[in-house]
């Protein structure tokens, strides 16, 4: 056989494909201004808009024997989580529902770029941009607010992993819900008010302790609710960990939890991802 | 090698009860362009997308440079260009950026700055494609099919909103790739362009061929047989035969004088189309 073809090898390495596909979802990313603002800015800016709400009535006193912190300090592990939820699931979800519509996904399918590096890319979009919106949070909080944040390695530790598995698990189950909205003009119609319900429920814009108690346990079947809970065991005094349910912060639970929809995540994933929609 | 860029044999394709590609068999030799006409809802975008991979088949077989394009890995992917129909916007990229983004998908693609001049949008590389006419914008997809120099092309009505004169531009663009060899499967609703631009076409109707041919031998000589028209009384007269000139001479002779609108013509492939088409029950020997 007279080869047309040379027997080069086409694909580059998965990874080095999926780190440049990563500096093109940055820069779009960046081009987009709505994401900017409702992704990216929105816990800043609700965190902001708390402080300056509520903070006039002073600081937070839950219960005795429990020391007083101020408003910013009590929002800020929720406004954490936040970040979370909406720069994986909402960010994930709405972008690829609209690439997905736009044909941006098709146009990926008939090139030899492989779905794995694709979701490189996105994964590096998305850690990129989870990890600069806490920096951000962090900043905002310690020199506008003035919210201490904590000295020790312990407590930074703990937020590590669960930002990694927050983050991760976030990312995964908005590629999973991508696949629901049927038009790029439905994207933000399904999914925002997913992520909207849940941080209601879960402990980001109200107090998690003050709602009853069936509710808290409905948002215990979703990872926000755990996510939350375990920036709360970094952000908020130890004393505060009788305010949980079963009165402490259930480290061990909240790292269940987000294991468990990650690999739901990771299931819906596999299962539900197509280039493009089917009979369409 | 394998003279055959692509085989179809008896190929099927079903959602439910409702049969959209009804046993459909074609090849294209390598080099060669096939243009796939038909009315809409015939089965030619779901017969193309099987061939490019997109979507299973219900039976049948598929041969796309040589591999199965149900089973065939990424390498496969990397000889074959796709230009699908209209895929609206491309989020707030530039001509460049979303090009040379594309480039690196392929070990051995054009030259980005290269390809954006053989499309003719030097002007607009570094504008957002959001900011693109609807012509210049099928340009950027037409772009992107061709910047991993396909062995096989497939253009889905890739001229869909052009102008006349983007038209011709886009056919001299077609034509350079077919010099160079490209395989093409276009698929249009302009039969203008599939005449000047295939070497066979193939009428897909209600999920079958019924018919396929060079563009000069479509439908048969019948279809094919020369009109003579003239006026007679005041009313318009044609009439199809295979000696245009006789007729033509032996209505001046009968009338005493030649007709002054008298014209012979030769079926344009939109008329046979038409006819094709149109006729619900086609004979099975001359349909493949």
């Amino acid at each position: 056989m007279s080869a047309v073809t040379d027997a080069e090898p086409r694909t580059r390495g998965l990874l080095a494909v999926g780190v440049r596909q990563a500096r093109f979802e940055l820069l779009q990313y960046v081009r987009s201004g709505d994401t900017m603002f409702f992704t990216f800015l929105f816990p800043v800016f609700m965190l902001g808009l708390f402080a300056v709400a509520f903070g006039s009535a002073g600081d937070v006193e839950p219960g005795p024997g429990m020391p007083a912190i101020s408003v910013a300090a009590m929002f800020l592990p929720g406004m954490l989580a936040s970040g979370l939820l909406l720069s994986g699931f909402q960010n994930l979800g709405m972008d690829i529902a609209v690439e997905r519509s736009e044909g941006m996904l098709a146009r990926y399918g008939g090139t030899p770029l492989s779905p794995v590096s694709y979701f490189v890319g996105k994964a590096g979009q998305v850690a990129v941009t989870a990890a600069l919106q806490a920096a951000l949070l962090f900043v905002f909080a310690a020199t506008v607010l003035h919210v201490a944040l904590p000295a020790d390695a312990g407590a930074w530790l703990t937020f590590a992993w669960v930002f990694v598995l927050g983050i991760v698990t976030s990312a995964l189950l908005g590629i999973a819900v991508s696949s629901l909205p049927r038009s790029a003009k439905s994207a933000a119609a399904v999914v925002v008010p997913i992520a909207l319900v849940l941080q209601f429920v879960s402990g980001v814009y109200l107090t998690f302790w003050q709602l009853p108690e069936w509710l808290q346990n409905v948002a215990g079947l979703f990872p926000l609710k755990w996510m939350a809970q375990g920036m709360r065991a970094v952000f908020l005094p130890d004393q505060y960990a009788v305010l949980e349910q079963n009165g402490q912060w259930n480290l061990a639970g909240v790292a269940i939890a987000l294991a468990v929809w990650l690999v739901v995540g990771l299931v819906l994933v596999r299962v539900t991802f197509r280039w493009m929609r089917r009979g369409a | 090698m394998d003279t055959q860029a692509v085989r179809v044999e008896d190929l099927r394709k079903t959602y439910g009860d409702r049969t959209v590609v009804d046993g459909v068999s074609f090849d294209i030799a390598r080099g060669e362009t096939l243009a796939l006409l038909g009315p809409n809802g015939a089965g030619k975008s779901t017969t193309v997308e099987i061939l490019e991979g997109f979507r299973r088949r219900s039976g049948g077989r598929v041969e796309v440079l040589g591999a199965d394009p149900e089973t065939a890995g990424l390498d496969h992917r990397a000889r074959l260009g796709i230009v699908l129909q209209s895929t609206g916007r491309t989020g707030p990229l530039t001509v460049r950026e979303l090009l040379r983004q594309f480039s690196g998908f392929f070990s051995h693609p054009r030259d980005v700055d290269e390809l954006i001049a053989a499309v003719g949008l030097v002007d607009q590389a570094r504008l957002r494609v959001s900011k693109l006419s609807g012509g210049q914008r099928r340009r950027v997809d037409v772009a992107l099919g061709i910047v991993g120099r396909p062995e096989l092309l497939f253009l889905d009505e890739p001229t869909t909103g052009f102008d006349p004169h983007a038209r011709r531009e886009f056919w001299a663009l077609i034509r350079r790739l077919q010099a160079d060899g490209t395989t093409i499967l276009l698929t249009t609703h302009d039969l203008d362009e599939a005449a000047q631009l295939a070497d066979r076409v193939a009428v897909m109707v209600a999920g079958r061929v019924r018919a396929i041919g060079p563009v000069s031998d479509l439908g048969g000589e019948e279809a094919r047989l020369p009109i003579v028209r003239w006026s007679e009384a005041g009313r318009p007269r044609e009439e199809r035969t295979a000696r245009p000139f006789v007729l033509a001479e032996s209505i001046a002779r009968r009338l005493g004088c030649p007709p002054e609108d008298v014209e012979i013509v030769r079926p344009r492939l939109e008329d046979v189309y038409l006819r094709l088409v149109g006729e619900p029950a086609f004979v099975e020997g001359t349909a493949r």
